[in-house]
């Protein structure tokens, strides 16, 4: 029989030695230090107001996009309220009808963008590989800023190059060969159809390209620099060529890192506004061809914004501005969480 | 017969060499940019570039008005972001760090960093223009420290997680409170680093348009009052380039030079600053 508390009687009492107190005492202390803080060190009121001051503003960066969502949903609601769900299928854009669509505008975002994408991600690859596994040491910084440099220069002296020196030799030397040479293959002889005037999707979507390559390329030659050089050597040691080691080590380790620096320039392309207005065409025409001239949302907001006449044009474009502010949010959030899984990518402040 | 190592050579030659092209190719724009810019808008660049008003067509003038609308808009976008970018950086750096509260407002701050520009103009249009009834110069001012904040956020705060937390510590260590910690040594140790980012956005906005179309808007006329519409050089660039005027054009390819040596000159600058202060990074 067992008598209750019988047990407990022959179980050891946990009598605690003084060792055990300054154990306990230490642990105490590695979790909360501050009982150990006397009255006098505790937060004055100039460290709470600073803490405080910069909190404040740290969340009015938080805020502010609220603010933008929030502005942006209620210019945009007349519109939308009145359109529904018809605005995003839409293709009239008129205003003299005061009938508005979006889908024009949103088709020659995707296109274009994914032109730009098509050309820059290549691109990008082959300019971080040269910078991180080919260019030898003097040579990196030089060519690293030039290709930096592209970025800094103003998206409106791309649309001015674009328009004026870019478009007339385009479509005098390389326009017409393209067309009459994929005249007959089918998908492409379409795409590459139409009038050769320079400007359209095509020639904005390159414009587009050069103008992302340099945030990719910057993503991918930080997150090429984190492999380990024991990877790489000892791939290098098999007897591997560096295409091996760049296409079977270096890319499957940085993937997601590339991927992201993808949707960073992604996301770039898609809201970039002065120098597609330029050299797009602005018209709201659906063609299939690449070489006819269309829009992007951001063109058709540089270009109407301020003409816009009645409440329900303006709204349309504000609507036109919450589709953009959307697509874009939800491409740069991914391209973060990307990144941020490889490691914190360094400044593009550009 | 190719051998497989001779494959694999082949390969490997391929590949570095598409790489070695995409370099030159890289280059080659940058290249094709500048010397056309130079070409075209040196010989327009006179004196009366700086010294007269921009012209209606067909007569002449200069960019006077706009290049002195741009630096006071600049300058007042700095001025405004600039400080709300540093403090806020601050916060993310020495307080927040691994907070919640701090990661979700990085995280939304490298949003903002890569946010299209025409949204911010849109939003001061319908939270300022809209709500004064006018565009105006303080309503471009707002949409350029709009694009400066994340800029700075960011610089300001990768530049104070490289001071040492020891040099933080050593400080405490002597009873200095937290807010003087930061002020006199996190700050002056990180000083350089900060000012290059604040460069940095000066050049970033010193060449923005789309913020600038429906909130500065345009003036033809001499201007430096901030209430009223005010005349800026992208801006004008854009209009006087869209317009089929010739005389026009002319101004808007040195207007352009004018913008892309400024722009440039100051990201060099900021590049030299910053790399004096840290060697090897």
């Amino acid at each position: 029989m067992v008598k209750g508390g019988q047990w407990g009687d022959k179980l050891p009492q946990p009598a605690l030695s003084r060792l055990d107190h300054v154990a306990l005492f230490l642990m105490t202390l590695a979790i909360r230090p501050s009982i150990f803080t006397p009255p006098s060190a505790k937060k004055s009121l100039p460290d709470r107001l600073f803490r405080a001051g910069t909190g404040f503003m740290a969340f009015l960066v938080f805020m502010s996009v609220l603010a933008i969502l929030v502005s942006l949903w209620m210019g945009a609601w007349p519109a939308l309220h009145k359109f529904g769900f018809r605005f995003l299928t839409g293709t009239d854009w008129n205003p003299v009808t005061s009938e508005f669509g979006a889908l024009v505008a949103i088709y020659g975002t995707l296109v274009s963008t994914a032109v730009a994408m098509f050309i820059a991600v290549p691109l990008s690859f082959g300019i971080a590989l040269f910078i991180t596994e080919l260019s030898p040491r003097w040579l990196k910084r030089p060519v690293g800023t030039a290709i930096e440099l592209l970025a800094a220069i103003p998206s409106i002296i791309y649309g001015m190059w674009g328009l004026f020196v870019f478009a007339p030799l385009f479509a005098d030397h390389v326009q017409p060969w393209v067309t009459d040479h994929f005249a007959g293959v089918p998908l492409l002889g379409a795409l590459f159809d139409g009038p050769p005037m320079g400007i359209g999707m095509f020639t904005a979507g390159l414009i587009l390209a050069i103008m992302i390559t340099p945030f990719i390329t910057a993503v991918m030659r930080d997150v090429f620099d984190l492999v380990p050089a024991v990877l790489k050597e000892s791939a290098y040691g098999l007897g591997a060529t560096t295409a091996e080691v760049v296409l079977k080590v270096v890319l499957p380790y940085t993937k997601i890192g590339v991927i992201g620096g993808i949707m960073l320039g992604l996301g770039r392309a898609l809201g970039e506004t002065m120098a597609v207005t330029f050299v797009i065409g602005n018209a709201h025409h659906l063609h299939v061809s690449l070489f006819e001239p269309g829009t992007t949302i951001s063109a058709t907001l540089a270009n109407e914004f301020t003409e816009a006449v009645g409440p329900i044009y303006t709204s349309s474009l504000m609507a036109l501005g919450l589709i953009l502010f959307l697509i874009t949010f939800i491409v740069l959030a991914l391209a973060q969480l990307l990144i941020l899984h490889t490691s914190r990518p360094r400044l593009s402040t550009a | 017969m190719i051998t497989l190592y001779q494959r694999r050579r082949l390969y490997n030659g391929a590949l570095l060499s598409v790489a070695m092209l995409a370099t030159v190719f890289g280059l080659f724009w940058l290249a094709w940019l500048l010397i056309t810019l130079f070409s075209q808008g040196v010989s327009w660049i006179t004196p009366t570039t700086f010294t007269q008003i921009t012209p209606p067509p067909g007569s002449a003038g200069g960019l006077a008005n706009a290049i002195v609308g741009s630096i006071l808009l600049t300058l007042g976008g700095v001025a405004v972001g600039a400080p709300i970018g540093i403090l806020a950086g601050t916060y993310l750096a020495e307080f927040g760090r691994d907070r919640g509260i701090a990661v979700t407002v990085r995280f939304v701050n490298d949003i903002l960093l890569s946010a299209p520009s025409i949204i911010m103009g849109v939003f001061i249009y319908a939270a300022v223009v809209v709500t004064t009834g006018h565009f105006s110069g303080w309503a471009g001012m707002l949409a350029l420290a709009l694009i400066v904040i994340p800029v700075v956020v960011r610089t300001t705060e990768d530049m104070m997680r490289l001071v040492p937390d020891a040099l933080r510590e050593a400080a405490a260590a002597l009873g200095a409170p937290q807010w003087k910690v930061v002020i006199s040594v996190v700050y002056r140790a990180a000083r350089t680093g900060i000012l290059t980012g604040v460069l940095l956005s000066v050049a970033r906005i010193s060449g923005e348009t789309a913020p600038l179309l429906f909130t500065a808007l345009n003036n033809q006329f001499w201007n430096t009052d901030l209430g009223k519409p005010i005349a800026n050089l992208p801006v004008v660039i854009f209009q006087f380039a869209m317009s089929p005027y010739e005389d026009w054009h002319n101004l808007a390819w040195a207007g352009a030079l004018i913008i892309t040596l400024s722009v440039l000159l100051l990201n060099i600058f900021a590049r030299i600053v910053l790399r004096e202060r840290q060697p090897g990074t």
